[in-house]
Protein backbone atom coordinates (compact mmCIF):
# COMPACT_ATOMS: atom_id res chain seq x y z
CA UNK A 1 0.00 0.00 0.00
CA UNK A 2 1.10 3.50 -0.71
CA UNK A 3 2.67 4.91 2.43
CA UNK A 4 0.96 8.02 3.71
CA UNK A 5 3.41 10.70 2.75
CA UNK A 6 3.84 13.95 4.60
CA UNK A 7 2.74 15.87 1.50
CA UNK A 8 -0.53 13.93 1.52
CA UNK A 9 -1.52 14.47 5.15
CA UNK A 10 -0.09 17.92 5.78
CA UNK A 11 -2.62 20.02 3.80
CA UNK A 12 -5.81 18.58 5.37
CA UNK A 13 -4.17 18.69 8.82
CA UNK A 14 -3.16 22.33 8.40
CA UNK A 15 -6.59 23.33 7.08
CA UNK A 16 -8.28 21.51 9.96
CA UNK A 17 -6.10 23.26 12.54
CA UNK A 18 -6.63 26.63 10.87
CA UNK A 19 -10.41 26.26 10.78
CA UNK A 20 -10.54 25.04 14.40
CA UNK A 21 -8.33 27.90 15.52
CA UNK A 22 -10.39 30.42 13.55
CA UNK A 23 -13.61 29.13 15.07
CA UNK A 24 -12.11 29.13 18.54
CA UNK A 25 -11.00 32.76 18.31
CA UNK A 26 -14.02 33.94 16.32
CA UNK A 27 -16.63 32.36 18.60
CA UNK A 28 -14.86 33.63 21.72
CA UNK A 29 -14.57 37.14 20.32
CA UNK A 30 -18.23 37.24 19.24
CA UNK A 31 -19.22 35.78 22.61
CA UNK A 32 -21.44 33.13 21.04
CA UNK A 33 -22.91 31.10 23.90
CA UNK A 34 -21.93 27.43 24.06
CA UNK A 35 -25.53 26.18 23.83
CA UNK A 36 -25.83 27.87 20.42
CA UNK A 37 -22.50 26.90 18.90
CA UNK A 38 -19.75 25.43 21.10
CA UNK A 39 -16.14 26.34 20.55
CA UNK A 40 -13.85 23.53 19.29
CA UNK A 41 -12.18 23.39 22.69
CA UNK A 42 -15.57 22.82 24.35
CA UNK A 43 -16.34 19.99 21.91
CA UNK A 44 -12.94 18.54 22.64
CA UNK A 45 -13.60 18.67 26.40
CA UNK A 46 -17.04 17.09 25.93
CA UNK A 47 -15.39 14.33 23.92
CA UNK A 48 -12.86 13.73 26.68
CA UNK A 49 -15.46 13.88 29.48
CA UNK A 50 -17.89 11.50 27.83
CA UNK A 51 -15.33 9.31 26.13
CA UNK A 52 -16.37 5.85 27.46
CA UNK A 53 -20.05 6.57 26.82
CA UNK A 54 -19.42 7.97 23.31
CA UNK A 55 -17.15 5.08 22.42
CA UNK A 56 -19.81 2.57 23.45
CA UNK A 57 -22.46 4.48 21.50
CA UNK A 58 -20.21 4.59 18.46
CA UNK A 59 -19.56 0.87 18.60
CA UNK A 60 -23.33 0.21 18.75
CA UNK A 61 -23.98 2.42 15.74
CA UNK A 62 -20.99 0.87 13.98
CA UNK A 63 -22.44 -2.61 14.44
CA UNK A 64 -25.84 -1.69 12.96
CA UNK A 65 -24.25 0.29 10.12
CA UNK A 66 -21.88 -2.57 9.36
CA UNK A 67 -24.71 -5.11 9.31
CA UNK A 68 -26.79 -2.83 7.09
CA UNK A 69 -23.87 -2.25 4.73
CA UNK A 70 -23.09 -5.97 4.54
CA UNK A 71 -26.72 -6.70 3.78
CA UNK A 72 -26.63 -4.00 1.07
CA UNK A 73 -23.49 -5.49 -0.44
CA UNK A 74 -24.98 -8.99 -0.52
CA UNK A 75 -28.54 -8.18 -1.58
CA UNK A 76 -27.54 -5.21 -3.75
CA UNK A 77 -24.94 -7.26 -5.60
CA UNK A 78 -27.35 -10.13 -6.06
CA UNK A 79 -30.15 -7.82 -7.21
CA UNK A 80 -27.82 -6.23 -9.76
CA UNK A 81 -26.96 -9.69 -11.13
CA UNK A 82 -30.63 -10.58 -11.47
CA UNK A 83 -31.43 -7.22 -13.09
CA UNK A 84 -28.54 -7.56 -15.52
CA UNK A 85 -29.72 -10.97 -16.73
CA UNK A 86 -32.36 -9.67 -19.11
CA UNK A 87 -33.60 -6.37 -20.52
CA UNK A 88 -37.19 -7.22 -19.63
CA UNK A 89 -36.37 -8.04 -16.03
CA UNK A 90 -34.48 -4.78 -15.83
CA UNK A 91 -37.38 -2.78 -17.24
CA UNK A 92 -39.86 -4.49 -14.96
CA UNK A 93 -37.97 -4.28 -11.69
CA UNK A 94 -35.42 -1.48 -11.84
CA UNK A 95 -38.03 1.14 -10.85
CA UNK A 96 -38.46 -0.69 -7.54
CA UNK A 97 -34.72 -0.41 -6.94
CA UNK A 98 -34.96 3.33 -7.61
CA UNK A 99 -37.61 3.39 -4.87
CA UNK A 100 -34.84 2.74 -2.34
CA UNK A 101 -33.01 5.77 -3.66
CA UNK A 102 -35.95 8.14 -3.42
CA UNK A 103 -37.68 6.97 -0.25
CA UNK A 104 -36.92 9.28 2.68
CA UNK A 105 -35.81 6.90 5.39
CA UNK A 106 -37.05 9.28 8.09
CA UNK A 107 -40.56 8.91 6.72
CA UNK A 108 -40.64 5.14 6.81
CA UNK A 109 -38.54 4.63 9.94
CA UNK A 110 -41.69 4.32 12.11
CA UNK A 111 -42.87 1.58 9.76
CA UNK A 112 -39.58 -0.22 10.27
CA UNK A 113 -40.32 -0.28 13.99
CA UNK A 114 -43.72 -1.83 13.26
CA UNK A 115 -42.16 -4.45 11.01
CA UNK A 116 -38.98 -5.25 12.90
CA UNK A 117 -39.68 -4.00 16.43
CA UNK A 118 -37.46 -1.63 18.40
CA UNK A 119 -33.76 -2.35 18.41
CA UNK A 120 -30.94 -3.34 16.16
CA UNK A 121 -33.07 -5.04 13.51
CA UNK A 122 -34.98 -1.89 12.61
CA UNK A 123 -31.79 0.21 12.81
CA UNK A 124 -29.99 -2.21 10.50
CA UNK A 125 -32.96 -2.07 8.12
CA UNK A 126 -32.70 1.73 8.01
CA UNK A 127 -28.96 1.51 7.25
CA UNK A 128 -29.71 -1.04 4.55
CA UNK A 129 -32.43 1.02 2.87
CA UNK A 130 -30.29 4.10 2.40
CA UNK A 131 -27.17 2.23 1.33
CA UNK A 132 -28.47 -0.40 -1.07
CA UNK A 133 -29.24 1.69 -4.14
CA UNK A 134 -25.73 2.96 -4.96
CA UNK A 135 -24.56 -0.64 -4.85
CA UNK A 136 -27.32 -1.86 -7.17
CA UNK A 137 -26.87 1.02 -9.61
CA UNK A 138 -23.08 0.82 -9.80
CA UNK A 139 -22.85 -2.96 -9.94
CA UNK A 140 -25.53 -3.07 -12.61
CA UNK A 141 -23.69 -0.62 -14.84
CA UNK A 142 -20.52 -2.66 -14.31
CA UNK A 143 -22.26 -5.90 -15.25
CA UNK A 144 -23.66 -4.27 -18.39
CA UNK A 145 -20.47 -2.61 -19.58
CA UNK A 146 -18.27 -5.65 -20.10
CA UNK A 147 -15.69 -5.28 -22.87
CA UNK A 148 -17.59 -6.27 -26.07
CA UNK A 149 -14.50 -8.00 -27.48
CA UNK A 150 -14.25 -10.20 -24.39
CA UNK A 151 -17.95 -11.01 -24.70
CA UNK A 152 -17.31 -12.02 -28.31
CA UNK A 153 -14.42 -14.18 -27.14
CA UNK A 154 -16.71 -15.99 -24.70
CA UNK A 155 -19.26 -16.48 -27.48
CA UNK A 156 -16.64 -17.94 -29.81
CA UNK A 157 -15.77 -20.56 -27.20
CA UNK A 158 -19.47 -21.12 -26.54
CA UNK A 159 -19.21 -20.30 -22.86
CA UNK A 160 -22.41 -20.98 -20.91
CA UNK A 161 -24.30 -18.00 -19.48
CA UNK A 162 -23.19 -19.10 -16.02
CA UNK A 163 -19.51 -19.30 -17.02
CA UNK A 164 -19.81 -15.87 -18.67
CA UNK A 165 -21.35 -14.49 -15.49
CA UNK A 166 -18.76 -15.85 -13.10
CA UNK A 167 -15.63 -15.66 -15.23
CA UNK A 168 -16.33 -12.44 -17.11
CA UNK A 169 -19.20 -10.24 -15.97
CA UNK A 170 -18.79 -10.41 -12.21
CA UNK A 171 -15.01 -9.83 -12.26
CA UNK A 172 -15.50 -6.95 -14.73
CA UNK A 173 -18.09 -5.41 -12.44
CA UNK A 174 -15.89 -5.58 -9.33
CA UNK A 175 -14.46 -2.02 -9.61
CA UNK A 176 -17.99 -0.66 -10.11
CA UNK A 177 -19.29 -2.64 -7.14
CA UNK A 178 -16.50 -1.24 -4.97
CA UNK A 179 -17.32 2.32 -6.06
CA UNK A 180 -20.92 1.67 -5.04
CA UNK A 181 -19.76 0.24 -1.73
CA UNK A 182 -17.63 3.33 -1.11
CA UNK A 183 -20.65 5.61 -1.54
CA UNK A 184 -22.83 3.23 0.48
CA UNK A 185 -20.40 3.10 3.43
CA UNK A 186 -21.09 6.70 4.45
CA UNK A 187 -24.79 6.36 3.81
CA UNK A 188 -25.04 3.27 6.02
CA UNK A 189 -23.75 5.26 9.00
CA UNK A 190 -26.28 8.02 8.32
CA UNK A 191 -29.07 5.45 7.96
CA UNK A 192 -28.15 3.78 11.24
CA UNK A 193 -28.20 7.11 13.10
CA UNK A 194 -31.57 8.06 11.63
CA UNK A 195 -32.82 4.60 12.60
CA UNK A 196 -31.64 5.14 16.16
CA UNK A 197 -33.64 8.37 16.43
CA UNK A 198 -36.77 6.30 16.00
CA UNK A 199 -36.04 2.74 16.92
CA UNK A 200 -33.30 2.69 19.56
CA UNK A 201 -34.13 0.79 22.75
CA UNK A 202 -31.49 2.59 24.85
CA UNK A 203 -30.33 -0.87 25.76
CA UNK A 204 -26.65 -0.71 26.69
CA UNK A 205 -26.84 3.06 26.44
CA UNK A 206 -27.94 3.36 22.81
CA UNK A 207 -26.05 4.47 19.74
CA UNK A 208 -24.79 7.82 18.45
CA UNK A 209 -28.28 8.86 17.32
CA UNK A 210 -29.53 8.30 20.84
CA UNK A 211 -26.58 10.15 22.34
CA UNK A 212 -27.39 13.15 20.13
CA UNK A 213 -31.07 13.00 21.10
CA UNK A 214 -30.33 12.81 24.82
CA UNK A 215 -27.73 15.60 24.65
CA UNK A 216 -30.23 17.85 22.83
CA UNK A 217 -32.86 17.23 25.49
CA UNK A 218 -30.26 18.10 28.14
CA UNK A 219 -29.33 21.17 26.07
CA UNK A 220 -25.70 20.10 26.08
CA UNK A 221 -24.74 21.39 22.65
CA UNK A 222 -21.07 20.60 23.18
CA UNK A 223 -22.00 16.95 23.77
CA UNK A 224 -24.16 16.96 20.64
CA UNK A 225 -21.16 18.12 18.65
CA UNK A 226 -18.95 15.55 20.34
CA UNK A 227 -21.40 12.81 19.25
CA UNK A 228 -21.57 14.24 15.73
CA UNK A 229 -17.78 14.23 15.60
CA UNK A 230 -17.82 10.55 16.52
CA UNK A 231 -20.36 9.94 13.76
CA UNK A 232 -18.18 11.54 11.12
CA UNK A 233 -15.13 9.66 12.38
CA UNK A 234 -17.16 6.47 12.08
CA UNK A 235 -18.16 7.37 8.51
CA UNK A 236 -14.53 8.03 7.63
CA UNK A 237 -13.48 4.73 9.19
CA UNK A 238 -16.05 2.88 7.06
CA UNK A 239 -14.85 4.69 3.98
CA UNK A 240 -11.24 3.81 4.77
CA UNK A 241 -12.20 0.17 5.35
CA UNK A 242 -13.88 -0.07 1.95
CA UNK A 243 -10.89 1.64 0.34
CA UNK A 244 -8.60 -0.91 1.94
CA UNK A 245 -10.81 -3.75 0.72
CA UNK A 246 -10.79 -2.39 -2.83
CA UNK A 247 -7.05 -1.86 -2.71
CA UNK A 248 -6.50 -5.47 -1.65
CA UNK A 249 -8.84 -6.92 -4.27
CA UNK A 250 -7.81 -4.64 -7.12
CA UNK A 251 -4.12 -4.12 -6.53
CA UNK A 252 -3.08 -6.53 -9.25
CA UNK A 253 -5.19 -4.76 -11.89
CA UNK A 254 -3.58 -1.44 -11.29
CA UNK A 255 0.06 -2.33 -11.42
CA UNK A 256 0.42 -0.58 -14.75
CA UNK A 257 -0.86 2.70 -13.39
CA UNK A 258 1.24 2.69 -10.23
CA UNK A 259 4.36 1.77 -12.18
CA UNK A 260 4.15 4.64 -14.64
CA UNK B 1 -14.28 -30.41 -26.77
CA UNK B 2 -12.83 -33.43 -28.48
CA UNK B 3 -9.68 -34.57 -26.79
CA UNK B 4 -7.96 -34.99 -30.16
CA UNK B 5 -7.95 -31.24 -30.55
CA UNK B 6 -5.86 -30.84 -27.48
CA UNK B 7 -3.32 -33.54 -28.17
CA UNK B 8 0.15 -32.51 -27.17
CA UNK B 9 1.67 -32.81 -30.59
CA UNK B 10 3.68 -29.86 -31.84
CA UNK B 11 1.57 -29.92 -34.99
CA UNK B 12 -1.34 -27.58 -34.40
CA UNK B 13 -3.52 -28.83 -37.19
CA UNK B 14 -4.01 -28.37 -40.87
CA UNK B 15 -6.04 -25.55 -42.20
CA UNK B 16 -9.62 -25.76 -43.33
CA UNK B 17 -11.02 -24.21 -46.48
CA UNK B 18 -13.51 -21.39 -46.30
CA UNK B 19 -15.94 -20.49 -49.04
CA UNK B 20 -18.08 -17.41 -48.95
CA UNK B 21 -20.91 -17.00 -51.40
CA UNK B 22 -22.94 -13.88 -52.12
CA UNK B 23 -22.50 -12.56 -48.62
CA UNK B 24 -24.53 -9.45 -47.85
CA UNK B 25 -24.68 -7.56 -44.59
CA UNK B 26 -26.56 -4.34 -44.10
CA UNK B 27 -26.54 -2.00 -41.15
CA UNK B 28 -29.66 0.06 -41.58
CA UNK B 29 -29.71 1.31 -45.17
CA UNK B 30 -26.00 0.84 -45.68
CA UNK B 31 -24.77 -2.40 -47.20
CA UNK B 32 -21.37 -2.97 -45.63
CA UNK B 33 -20.93 -6.15 -47.65
CA UNK B 34 -22.76 -6.63 -50.92
CA UNK B 35 -22.87 -10.12 -52.46
CA UNK B 36 -19.28 -10.83 -51.58
CA UNK B 37 -17.87 -14.12 -52.81
CA UNK B 38 -14.49 -15.44 -51.82
CA UNK B 39 -12.81 -18.75 -51.29
CA UNK B 40 -9.79 -19.52 -49.18
CA UNK B 41 -7.87 -22.75 -49.57
CA UNK B 42 -6.75 -24.94 -46.66
CA UNK B 43 -3.56 -23.69 -45.10
CA UNK B 44 -3.62 -20.47 -47.05
CA UNK B 45 -2.61 -17.13 -45.53
CA UNK B 46 -4.97 -14.50 -46.90
CA UNK B 47 -4.68 -10.83 -46.07
CA UNK B 48 -7.79 -8.71 -46.39
CA UNK B 49 -6.72 -5.18 -47.23
CA UNK B 50 -8.85 -2.10 -47.35
CA UNK B 51 -9.59 1.27 -45.83
CA UNK B 52 -11.60 1.68 -42.64
CA UNK B 53 -15.31 1.06 -43.04
CA UNK B 54 -15.03 -1.22 -46.07
CA UNK B 55 -16.47 -4.20 -44.21
CA UNK B 56 -13.26 -6.09 -43.41
CA UNK B 57 -14.10 -6.59 -39.77
CA UNK B 58 -17.71 -7.42 -40.60
CA UNK B 59 -16.44 -10.16 -42.90
CA UNK B 60 -14.39 -11.70 -40.09
CA UNK B 61 -17.28 -11.49 -37.65
CA UNK B 62 -19.55 -13.27 -40.12
CA UNK B 63 -16.99 -16.03 -40.63
CA UNK B 64 -16.58 -16.43 -36.87
CA UNK B 65 -20.35 -16.63 -36.40
CA UNK B 66 -20.40 -13.50 -34.25
CA UNK B 67 -22.81 -11.88 -36.69
CA UNK B 68 -25.51 -13.12 -39.06
CA UNK B 69 -25.53 -12.23 -42.77
CA UNK B 70 -28.63 -10.74 -44.39
CA UNK B 71 -28.04 -12.98 -47.39
CA UNK B 72 -25.49 -15.46 -48.63
CA UNK B 73 -23.54 -17.98 -46.65
CA UNK B 74 -20.21 -18.89 -45.16
CA UNK B 75 -19.18 -22.51 -45.53
CA UNK B 76 -16.20 -23.95 -43.67
CA UNK B 77 -15.29 -27.53 -44.35
CA UNK B 78 -14.87 -30.09 -41.56
CA UNK B 79 -15.50 -28.93 -38.05
CA UNK B 80 -13.28 -25.92 -37.49
CA UNK B 81 -14.51 -25.23 -33.97
CA UNK B 82 -13.16 -23.54 -32.03
CA UNK B 83 -12.19 -20.86 -34.50
CA UNK B 84 -9.47 -18.58 -33.16
CA UNK B 85 -10.08 -14.85 -33.28
CA UNK B 86 -7.55 -12.16 -32.46
CA UNK B 87 -8.96 -8.70 -31.89
CA UNK B 88 -7.28 -5.37 -32.51
CA UNK B 89 -7.20 -4.82 -28.78
CA UNK B 90 -5.40 -7.64 -26.91
CA UNK B 91 -8.51 -7.77 -24.67
CA UNK B 92 -6.92 -9.64 -21.81
CA UNK B 93 -8.62 -9.96 -18.45
CA UNK B 94 -6.73 -7.66 -16.06
CA UNK B 95 -7.67 -9.77 -13.04
CA UNK B 96 -6.04 -12.91 -14.40
CA UNK B 97 -2.37 -13.80 -14.70
CA UNK B 98 -0.89 -14.12 -18.17
CA UNK B 99 -0.99 -17.91 -17.80
CA UNK B 100 -4.66 -17.87 -16.79
CA UNK B 101 -5.48 -15.57 -19.69
CA UNK B 102 -3.84 -17.90 -22.19
CA UNK B 103 -5.56 -20.92 -20.65
CA UNK B 104 -9.02 -19.31 -20.87
CA UNK B 105 -10.22 -20.99 -24.12
CA UNK B 106 -9.36 -24.42 -22.73
CA UNK B 107 -11.03 -23.53 -19.43
CA UNK B 108 -14.22 -22.60 -21.26
CA UNK B 109 -14.15 -25.81 -23.25
CA UNK B 110 -13.78 -27.94 -20.15
CA UNK B 111 -10.12 -28.99 -20.17
CA UNK B 112 -8.90 -29.84 -16.64
CA UNK B 113 -6.79 -27.29 -14.85
CA UNK B 114 -3.45 -29.08 -14.88
CA UNK B 115 -3.65 -29.90 -18.58
CA UNK B 116 -4.68 -26.42 -19.64
CA UNK B 117 -1.97 -24.78 -17.55
CA UNK B 118 0.61 -27.09 -19.09
CA UNK B 119 -0.63 -26.17 -22.56
CA UNK B 120 -0.65 -22.46 -21.70
CA UNK B 121 2.92 -22.60 -20.40
CA UNK B 122 4.01 -24.30 -23.61
CA UNK B 123 2.28 -21.68 -25.78
CA UNK B 124 3.79 -18.85 -23.75
CA UNK B 125 7.22 -20.34 -24.41
CA UNK B 126 6.57 -20.34 -28.16
CA UNK B 127 5.70 -16.63 -28.10
CA UNK B 128 8.75 -15.88 -25.95
CA UNK B 129 6.88 -15.04 -22.77
CA UNK B 130 7.70 -18.03 -20.57
CA UNK B 131 9.00 -15.73 -17.85
CA UNK B 132 5.83 -13.62 -17.80
CA UNK B 133 3.42 -16.47 -16.93
CA UNK B 134 2.67 -15.27 -13.41
CA UNK B 135 2.56 -11.57 -14.23
CA UNK B 136 -0.60 -9.57 -14.82
CA UNK B 137 -1.54 -7.87 -18.11
CA UNK B 138 -1.15 -4.46 -16.45
CA UNK B 139 2.56 -5.19 -16.04
CA UNK B 140 3.20 -5.90 -19.73
CA UNK B 141 4.01 -3.69 -22.70
CA UNK B 142 1.58 -3.40 -25.63
CA UNK B 143 3.62 -5.79 -27.75
CA UNK B 144 3.81 -8.37 -24.97
CA UNK B 145 0.06 -8.17 -24.42
CA UNK B 146 -0.53 -8.80 -28.09
CA UNK B 147 1.70 -11.88 -27.92
CA UNK B 148 -0.34 -13.14 -24.97
CA UNK B 149 -3.46 -12.58 -27.05
CA UNK B 150 -1.88 -14.56 -29.90
CA UNK B 151 -0.92 -17.39 -27.55
CA UNK B 152 -4.50 -17.49 -26.23
CA UNK B 153 -5.83 -17.79 -29.77
CA UNK B 154 -3.44 -20.61 -30.62
CA UNK B 155 -3.99 -22.70 -27.50
CA UNK B 156 -6.95 -24.57 -28.96
CA UNK B 157 -4.79 -25.64 -31.91
CA UNK B 158 -7.12 -23.84 -34.30
CA UNK B 159 -7.52 -24.85 -37.91
CA UNK B 160 -8.77 -21.39 -38.80
CA UNK B 161 -7.21 -18.24 -37.39
CA UNK B 162 -8.93 -14.89 -37.86
CA UNK B 163 -7.02 -11.72 -37.03
CA UNK B 164 -8.67 -8.29 -37.08
CA UNK B 165 -5.93 -5.65 -37.46
CA UNK B 166 -4.13 -7.25 -34.53
CA UNK B 167 -0.96 -5.14 -34.60
CA UNK B 168 -2.45 -1.84 -35.77
CA UNK B 169 -2.02 -0.10 -32.43
CA UNK B 170 1.65 -1.04 -32.02
CA UNK B 171 4.76 0.89 -32.98
CA UNK B 172 6.43 -0.01 -36.30
CA UNK B 173 9.29 -1.99 -34.79
CA UNK B 174 7.11 -4.12 -32.49
CA UNK B 175 4.72 -4.62 -35.35
CA UNK B 176 7.45 -5.95 -37.65
CA UNK B 177 8.64 -8.23 -34.87
CA UNK B 178 5.15 -9.67 -34.41
CA UNK B 179 4.65 -10.03 -38.18
CA UNK B 180 7.79 -12.17 -38.24
CA UNK B 181 6.53 -14.14 -35.34
CA UNK B 182 3.13 -14.73 -36.87
CA UNK B 183 4.77 -15.96 -40.06
CA UNK B 184 6.86 -18.45 -38.10
CA UNK B 185 3.80 -19.76 -36.31
CA UNK B 186 1.96 -20.06 -39.61
CA UNK B 187 4.80 -21.91 -41.31
CA UNK B 188 5.06 -24.28 -38.38
CA UNK B 189 1.37 -25.11 -38.13
CA UNK B 190 -0.13 -24.27 -41.51
CA UNK B 191 -3.54 -23.32 -40.25
CA UNK B 192 -5.74 -21.24 -42.54
CA UNK B 193 -5.30 -17.56 -41.73
CA UNK B 194 -7.44 -14.55 -42.56
CA UNK B 195 -5.61 -11.40 -41.62
CA UNK B 196 -7.39 -8.06 -41.81
CA UNK B 197 -5.13 -5.05 -42.16
CA UNK B 198 -4.96 -1.60 -43.69
CA UNK B 199 -1.20 -1.76 -44.14
CA UNK B 200 -0.09 -2.67 -47.67
CA UNK B 201 3.41 -3.67 -46.63
CA UNK B 202 2.13 -5.87 -43.82
CA UNK B 203 -0.21 -7.61 -46.28
CA UNK B 204 2.58 -8.22 -48.79
CA UNK B 205 4.98 -9.39 -46.10
CA UNK B 206 2.62 -11.95 -44.60
CA UNK B 207 0.14 -13.20 -47.16
CA UNK B 208 -0.03 -15.81 -49.88
CA UNK B 209 -2.92 -13.88 -51.31
CA UNK B 210 -4.25 -10.40 -50.75
CA UNK B 211 -7.91 -9.52 -51.12
CA UNK B 212 -8.38 -5.83 -51.74
CA UNK B 213 -11.70 -4.59 -50.48
CA UNK B 214 -12.26 -1.02 -51.37
CA UNK B 215 -15.19 1.33 -51.37
CA UNK B 216 -18.35 -0.24 -50.07
CA UNK B 217 -17.52 -3.94 -49.92
CA UNK B 218 -18.31 -4.64 -53.56
CA UNK B 219 -19.11 -8.05 -54.95
CA UNK B 220 -15.82 -8.60 -56.74
CA UNK B 221 -12.88 -7.67 -54.60
CA UNK B 222 -9.50 -7.62 -56.31
CA UNK B 223 -7.49 -10.70 -55.55
CA UNK B 224 -3.70 -10.90 -55.87
CA UNK B 225 -1.27 -13.71 -55.26
CA UNK B 226 1.99 -12.64 -53.64
CA UNK B 227 4.84 -14.50 -55.29
CA UNK B 228 7.54 -14.10 -52.69
CA UNK B 229 9.45 -17.03 -51.24
CA UNK B 230 8.97 -18.02 -47.63
CA UNK B 231 10.15 -17.56 -45.04
CA UNK B 232 10.21 -13.85 -45.76
CA UNK B 233 12.72 -12.02 -43.66
CA UNK B 234 13.33 -8.47 -42.58
CA UNK B 235 14.82 -6.64 -45.54
CA UNK B 236 12.47 -8.23 -48.07
CA UNK B 237 10.58 -4.93 -47.94
CA UNK B 238 13.44 -3.22 -49.75
CA UNK B 239 13.55 -5.65 -52.70
CA UNK B 240 12.23 -4.79 -56.15
CA UNK B 241 9.72 -7.66 -56.07
CA UNK B 242 8.23 -6.45 -52.81
CA UNK B 243 7.96 -2.91 -54.14
CA UNK B 244 6.22 -4.16 -57.29
CA UNK B 245 3.63 -6.14 -55.29
CA UNK B 246 3.04 -3.21 -52.95
CA UNK B 247 2.69 -0.86 -55.91
CA UNK B 248 0.10 -3.11 -57.55
CA UNK B 249 -1.94 -3.29 -54.36
CA UNK B 250 -1.70 0.45 -53.85
CA UNK B 251 -3.04 0.97 -57.39
CA UNK B 252 -5.89 -1.47 -56.78
CA UNK B 253 -6.80 0.31 -53.57
CA UNK B 254 -6.92 3.75 -55.20
CA UNK B 255 -8.78 2.49 -58.28
CA UNK B 256 -11.33 0.83 -56.05
CA UNK B 257 -11.91 3.95 -54.02
CA UNK B 258 -12.31 6.00 -57.23
CA UNK B 259 -15.03 3.73 -58.57
CA UNK B 260 -16.70 3.74 -55.19
CA UNK B 261 -16.78 7.53 -55.21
Amino acid sequence: MKTLRLSAITPPLVSFMAIALGLEIGLAAAEVPTYLLPRPSAVWLALADNWPELLRATSQTALAAFLGLSLSALLGGFTAIVLSSHTWIRRAFYPYAVFFQTVPVVAIAPMLVIWFGYGIRAITAAAFIVSVFPIIANTLSGLLSTDPALRDLFRIYRASPLATLFKLRIPSALPYFLTGLRIASGLAVIGAIVGEFVADTYQGGGGIGTAVEVAIKEQKTDKVFAAVTMASILGLAFFALVNLASYVSMRRWQLAETKE
Amino acid sequence: MSSAQHSHSTYIGRGVSVSIANLTRRFGDRAVLRELSLSVGPGEFVAVLGPSGCGKSTLLRLIAGLDEPDAGRVAIDDNPWPIAYVFQDPCLMPWRTVLQNVALPLELTGVPRAARHRAAARLLATVGLADAAERFPGQLSGGMRMRVSLARALITEPRLLLLDEPFAALDALTRQHLDNHLQDLFLEHRMTVLFVTHSISEAVFLADRVIVMSGAGGSLPADRRIELDRPRRDGVQTTVEFAREAGNLSRLLTEGSHTAL
